[in-house]
């Protein structure tokens, strides 16, 4: 039977018809314009409240809108900007606070410091929903002078004003928001920050025009096109096509393979973020010798060389050398054959191995699964035979929750704000919800830390902190991660070492 | 007889999504994940947690937990997102239509291109047409819609950037739109150029769904085809002198066309479960990515909402299906 070429026309034409579409494709950036491929899809714009506050992945976002009560640089470094000055008084019974004049908010109503007062006592009360609030309700009683702010200690919290410039840290507008409440709000929200929302679709983009009354050094980009693609494929696409022009958080591979091309480039550095692995205080873990000899068996250069492509770096503490009480004294040596003896003293060998579990994520992190696959084979060749359990990450928050993690685990640990107690305080002190070694020796060094008014004390307590726990073999710190960001050539990056990814800090090249 | 059959489909519709929602109810709830855990601030106490717990309703057995919840749903409230904290059937709704444009779209693709490939590999039976054909429709089958997608997104959106790779319409674009049904709106409203913008964004995401159901819709119509085409009253018809492209069309494929036409029923449900990952590949702002949001966060008032939802589509379907099998059928028009 032959067909003619009329015939297959006519059978193809449906076929066809839908897909033999090609017009060059002009989605390039205009001349103002950014687009960024993001990772992650914005929930709520209250960045005060609810599960969204305490979602490090989005601050980013809500730092282009809101200011943070008090900025940080990308080094950390903490600067002025609502606040112009913060401090306490002499015996630490008052907060003193000068509030910058000038600033009006995204719909050109002034900024006052009756915001920063409504903004601190709406996070301190317990009805508004803030999880932060038992950081905030420990000041209370606030009075304004002129600019000037003081307020009352509670409970000293030397952390108070380092929270500012963390999870729920940021200053909302009290009249409009009292105007049209929560769910107005969500719909317009508004900031005193350096772009305003001009569109947002959940789950697919958010639109943001440069804010022309921005009291700080106004943004370069007049409109900027956050998209957000949760696939890393994708985002890998998304640059590469040119369809966007600054992506994160893709495969080290692929940062690799596409900051060789033309017309792209690439930043990255290590960030806040720490790979460890929980020990917790039940089974073989009881024991010394093998909590130290699973410490000294894992080659951490070797996981960043071979896994990471030598993107980031290996720790002994649970402080990167960005945080306030980095230790650089406090080192824990790689030794195979020591790890061997400690748990032959023991009673263990690669013939009777210690056994026991470890838990992991798989493609939370970068290469998660893979580091421990490794650490597992290095534990075997002394003497420790882990059995790998996958989970997924909701479920690690459970367990750690109701103190159930497996004698080992891994988890990434954020900590933008650099300061001991929200690394090696939340995650070893026994009382907290997020700790896995909950024993009374530590708790008993971690404890007095909490309230310690003397600065330099305070700090010099940590260090010691973190020694013992190193010396206990208490938790196993891997490495700090080095967060990857890829760029068109047109666009200069300034990448910040909290991790948050800002269009106010991108310029055009 | 038809509307007997009705009734009893409907019952049993119902009795479906109740077994659906006992199942989904219980099922993320015994679940790994428990969501007060994921949200816990460094400083939480054990108050805090049971304030949390209470505020959620977590705090209650699971069976007064479903018939609070189900209560609800009878009344069309199927609570707040914990997550998003909005009205989980505003959620749903405002994302639904989008996933519907693109199952559609990619439906009417599968048909298309399904129905075509198998009336040309009937024609052509035992040539290297037929044996193209057989080999493109196995390649489509045995490659899952995803990675379809990962394919189409080097192919369309990195070596020839035609088609957009994230995202339902491009952000700049002012909409006029008082519906969610985007594309379906901007044809009626003649505007072409959104229609255009929707359609790149569109496109890959449908077409990497559409393979695999245009390949089985080719293979298992094809196969009606030639068994109908063996008949004797397809066989006076070619003695009457239609022409081989007449007889299909004209005779064949009334007959053949029903088993497909069940099977695309089916299928189509499956399609739109295929919109979960591909969505997600493309950004895509449907239903299906708002569901991988969910179930990673546990919020599980959107999760039941969404499954529900899910469930009733399916449901729905089959039943279209069901009638329109009926209809067509006269042997079961008839009684």
């Amino acid at each position: 039977m032959k067909i003619n070429r009329r015939e297959l026309l006519g059978y193809s034409a449906a076929a066809l018809g839908v897909t033999a579409i090609g017009l060059p494709k002009i989605a390039r950036a205009a001349a103002g314009e950014l687009t960024i491929a993001y990772n992650v899809n914005l929930p709520s714009w209250d960045p005060t409240t609810g599960p969204s506050a305490v979602n490090p992945t989005i601050q980013g976002l809500y730092q282009s809108v809101f200011d943070q009560i008090i900025p940080q640089k990308p080094d950390l470094s903490f600067a002025p900007g609502l606040l112009t000055e913060w401090g306490w008084n002499d015996d630490r019974t008052k907060v003193m606070m000068t509030v910058r004049e000038g600033v009006k908010w995204h719909d050109g109503s002034p900024f006052t410091p009756e915001d920063v007062v409504w903004s601190l006592q709406r996070a301190g009360d317990e009805k508004t929903g803030n999880p932060i609030q038992f950081v905030w309700k420990n000041v209370n009683n606030f009075k304004i002078d002129g600019n000037k702010i003081t307020g009352d200690v509670v409970q000293f919290d030397p952390v108070y004003f380092k929270w500012m410039s963390f999870l729920t840290g940021y200053i909302l507008p009290k009249a409009y928001y009292e105007k049209v409440g929560a769910e107005g709000f969500e719909k317009a929200p508004i900031g005193t920050g350096p772009y305003m929302v001009e569109k947002f679709e959940r789950n697919a983009f958010l639109r943001l025009k440069a804010n022309p009354n921005y009291w700080g050094t106004k943004p370069a980009f007049e409109n900027v096109t956050i998209k957000f693609v949760t696939d890393a494929a994708s985002r890998v696409a998304e640059i590469e096509s040119g369809s966007s022009q600054v992506t994160l958080e893709i495969p080290y591979e692929e940062y690799d393979r596409l900051i060789a091309k033309d017309g792209l480039a690439g930043s990255i550095k290590n960030v806040s973020d720490i790979g460890m692995i929980f020990f917790n205080n039940k089974d073989a873990m009881l024991d010394k010798n093998v909590r130290q000899a699973a410490v000294m068996a894992v080659d951490k250069e070797l996981l960043v060389k071979r896994l990471l492509r030598g993107y980031g770096q290996p720790i002994d503490t649970l402080e990167t050398p960005e945080y306030a009480a980095y230790d650089p004294s406090i080192k824990v040596e790689h030794n195979p054959e020591k790890a061997k003896e400690l748990l032959a003293a023991s009673g263990y060998s690669t013939k009777k191995p210690a056994k026991f579990t470890i838990q992991t994520t798989k493609g939370f992190k970068p290469k998660d699964y893979e580091m421990v696959q490794a650490i597992v084979g290095m534990w075997r060749k002394v003497g420790i035979e882990a059995e790998i359990e996958v989970y997924e990450i909701a479920k690690h928050y459970e367990l750690r929750a109701a103190h159930k993690l497996a004698p080992a685990a891994f988890y990434n640990w954020g900590n933008s704000i650099g300061d001991p107690t929200t690394s090696t305080g939340f995650a070893m002190f026994g009382p907290s919800p997020h700790s896995s070694w909950k024993t009374d020796d530590l708790d008993a060094k971690i404890g007095p830390l909490w309230g310690e008014k003397d600065e330099a004390k305070r700090i010099a307590g940590w260090k010691a902190v973190d020694k013992y726990i190193a010396e206990e073999a208490y938790v196993l710190p891997l490495i700090q991660y080095a967060q990857p960001i890829v760029h068109s050539k047109k666009v200069n990056v300034v990448q910040h070492i909290s991790g948050a990814l800002l269009p106010a800090l991108m310029t055009p090249a | 007889m038809l509307l007997q059959r009705f009734l009893i489909r409907l019952l049993t519709m119902l009795i479906t999504l109740f077994g659906v929602a006992v199942v989904v109810f219980v099922v993320i709830r015994v679940a790994p994940g428990d969501p007060i855990a994921m949200m816990l601030p460094p400083g939480a106490t054990d108050d805090d947690i049971a304030r949390l717990r209470a505020l959620y309703g977590l705090d209650k057995t699971i069976v007064q937990q479903f018939f609070i919840w189900l209560s609800g749903v009878v009344r069309g409230d199927f609570g707040t997102s914990i997550s998003l904290r909005q009205d989980v059937l505003g959620l749903v709704f405002n994302r639904l239509p989008a996933t519907l444009e693109l199952a559609i779209i990619a439906l009417i693709m599968a048909v298309l291109l399904g129905g075509t490939t198998a009336m040309l590999g009937a024609r052509e039976r035992g040539t290297a047409v037929e044996a193209g054909i057989d080999i493109a429709s196995g390649a489509a089958l045995s490659i899952p819609d995803f990675l379809w997608g990962l394919v189409l997104i080097l192919l369309f959106g990195v070596l020839v950037p035609i088609f957009d790779i994230s995202g339902r319409v491009s952000p700049q674009l002012d909409l006029p739109f008082v519906t969610q049904f985007y594309f379906f709106e901007s044809l009626l409203r003649l505007r072409f150029d959104l229609t255009w913008d929707l359609l790149k964004h569109m496109l890959m995401p449908a077409v990497a769904l559409a393979l695999p159901l245009a390949a089985i819709i080719s293979q298992l119509l094809k196969q009606s085809l030639k068994e109908v085409l063996d008949l004797d009253y397809v066989v006076l018809a070619r003695v009457k002198g239609f022409s081989e492209t007449q007889v299909i069309l004209r005779e064949a494929l009334k007959n053949a066309a029903l088993p497909t036409l069940t099977l695309v029923g089916v299928q189509f449900t499956f399609l739109i479960g295929g919109t979960v990952i591909v969505e997600r590949l493309f950004s895509y702002e449907g239903l299906g990515n708002m569901a991988i949001d969910a179930v990673i966060n546990r919020d599980l008032p959107l999760i039941q909402g969404i499954v529900l939802v899910f469930a009733l589509l399916f449901v729905l379907i089959n039943l279209t299906v069901d009638m329109m099998y009926a209809l067509l059928n006269p042997r079961l028009r008839h009684g």
